[in-house]
């Protein structure tokens, strides 16, 4: 990712030689670049640019079908619809920071001298190469009110123990727990690529002058990892918005909407209310947001890591 | 990480930081690891000892058999496995091809469309839900294999991974097969393919982990056995009303990470390494 940085060259970019190329072969390449490009892009204008299209057509349309602002209206008006926005914005903000840190600290340790080093990488990752729905049937288990073991060793300490999933105020702290569970160790994986491609002259240096590990880290080793930072962080948004799959073997989104979030929201009033036209407008929530986010994330995350 | 504020970099032997810092590192580790450690012996035990974690309780393997027997694992792997190696081989060919013309051609509208790309690495085919079913119900396709795989076989970040190995390859390379007299496509196969072999292996890797886990699209796109992959049958599975058997369902959580498992476990050194020549950081 961090190619996607413009860096300064002194050769002239493959791009700068090819405009010197004569006219009948630059003609060519055209065409020839189109051709290449036309399999892809079938698929992407069929799957993902008309359906965002579709998507905001039919939320512009009321049921009966005439053009209205109906669905939108409903949207402002829907108190589901913002407490869904609101559990997804905590779902982000609970599990992106958290599973991140975590990442870099795993990386850390399994990229310095660590005894056990392997086992350890492969504990990590383990959760990654999971399918979502088998551990949501393992967590299901973890926190079930009567043989699960959390509420086990909490009542062997004489802590008081609760029903994690069926209390609405604990139970997307339950989910966000799991969810950093599965993502630390897959986003650890970008972090130990970017220390292993980092010199180790720039620790010796460190070293000589006689810099602590934790003001080394600050102050060269994350620095140095912003470009693979914002990779990461550009995917966790995108995924605390993108997974529900848990939600269908853990909760149904309950109790009382506590831990629906968007998708699984949309997923509801699609198939299970039948409402396209207000799916469609959900959608169309859902994409402005990840829009939103994906600018912020370029225009000022990326000036930060040119700053570095 | 604070654990070792006031330790110098470079000194061997084991420190009381040194030591923390490893012990906090195989805590953390077994943490990672406790539940799927669940999983395998509750999968193994009668229902009785599963919860009870009483490590003498003799070992069966009817879990297994009885979930076997109990719904159409065998077909599920099948469709599984098709929907898998399909969209792995239609994300490649197409990826190659569209990363070939991002990194080696000029051409009008090369930002643009470039942009389009980059599009869908925010916004996911699994969020267009709606609209891919009505699209796929327009093109008769509901409930089959290509229904569930084709929404993903041409990936964005393919695209932009496989763009960026073949931007950092020297362009020498592609002029002196030019100058043997390769032609475009000649070079593409002979040059850039064989060179970004550990992106594609990593790449490959990435994707089918991603495909045999996936489960909101093939549940909502299937309807019967015959296209429903392993994670739906799963999910089918553990739709009891009635109170949920736990060691069934470990042992069919089992039964469908188990070749995800044993293939990461032998190439995990394989895996690790080529993410990380990859580049993908």
């Amino acid at each position: 990712m961090t190619a996607a940085i413009p860096t300064p060259t002194t050769a002239p970019p493959p791009e700068e030689r090819r405009r010197r190329a004569p006219l009948r072969g630059r003609l060519g390449d055209q065409a020839f670049a189109w051709a290449l490009l036309a399999p892809a892009f079938v698929v992407l204008i069929a799957f993902t640019h008309y359906p965002i299209i579709r998507s905001a057509w039919s939320s512009a349309h009321s049921r009966r079908g005439d053009l209205s602002a109906v669905q939108y209206e409903t949207l402002v008006n829907d108190p589901v619809f913002w407490q869904v926005l609101r559990n997804n914005l905590w779902f982000a903000l609970g599990t992106v920071p958290t599973s991140m840190a975590l990442a870099i600290l795993m990386a850390v340790w399994v990229n310095g001298k660590l005894r056990g080093k392997g086992f350890v990488r492969l504990a990590y990752f383990t959760p990654t190469i999971l399918p979502m729905v088998a551990v949501a049937s393992i967590w299901l288990f973890f926190f079930s009110p009567g043989v699960g073991p959390i509420n086990g060793l909490l009542g062997a300490v004489g802590l008081p123990t609760r029903n994690w999933l069926g209390d609405p105020d604990t139970v997307l702290p339950a989910l966000m727990v799991m969810m950093i569970w599965k993502q630390a160790g897959f986003f650890m994986i970008f972090y130990l690529a970017g220390l292993q491609n980092m010199s180790p002259e720039l620790e010796e240096a460190s070293t000589l002058e006689g810099a602590s590990r934790w003001y080394h880290f600050r102050r060269v080793t994350f620095p140095l990892l912003m470009p693979t930072t914002l990779f990461v962080f550009v995917v966790a948004v995108t995924d605390a918005f993108k997974i529900i799959d848990h939600l269908f073997i853990m909760t149904g989104g309950g109790p009382n909407n506590a831990s629906n979030l968007l998708l699984f929201y949309i997923y509801d009033t699609a198939f299970t209310f039948f409402d396209p036209n207000y799916a469609g407008a959900l959608t169309m929530a859902l994409v402005v947001i990840l829009g939103l986010a994906a600018v912020i994330q370029f225009t000022v995350l990326e000036r930060r890591v040119h700053y570095r | 990480m604070t654990t070792n504020v006031e330790t110098l970099p470079g000194q061997g032997g084991m420190r009381p930081g040194r030591i923390l810092e490893t012990a906090g590192a195989w805590l953390l580790g077994i943490l990672w690891l406790i539940p799927l450690v669940f999983a395998v012996w509750a999968s193994v035990h009668h229902r009785d000892a599963a919860t009870s974690f009483d490590l003498t309780a003799p070992l069966t393997f009817d879990n297994f058999a009885s979930v076997w027997s109990g719904a159409p694992f065998g077909r599920y792997y099948l469709n599984t496995i098709l929907l898998v190696s399909g969209i792995l081989v239609g994300q490649l060919v197409l990826g190659v091809l569209a990363a070939y013309a991002f990194a080696r051609f000029r051409f009008v509208g090369s930002n643009i469309a470039f942009a389009l790309v980059l599009v869908q690495l925010m916004i996911a085919p699994d969020i267009l839900i709606s609209e891919n079913y009505t699209t796929m119900a327009s093109l008769k396709l509901v409930d089959t294999i290509p229904a569930i795989g084709l929404p993903y076989i041409a990936s964005a970040f393919g695209i932009f991974l496989l763009r960026q190995t073949f931007k950092s390859m020297p362009i020498e390379l592609d002029e002196a097969a030019e100058i043997e007299g390769a032609g475009r496509m000649g070079r593409l196969w002979r040059v850039y393919v064989p060179l970004a072999k550990p992106t594609l292996v990593a790449y490959g890797l990435v994707s089918v982990s991603t495909h045999w886990n996936n489960f909101l699209w093939p549940l909502v796109i299937t309807n019967s056995v015959n296209s429903r992959p392993l994670t739906v049958g799963l999910a089918v599975y553990n739709g009891t009303e009635s109170g949920i058997d736990w060691t069934l369902l470990s042992a069919a959580t089992v039964l469908v990470v188990a070749p995800l498992l044993i293939a990461f476990l032998i190439f995990q050194r394989q895996f690790v390494q080529s993410f990380m020549r990859a580049g993908i950081r």
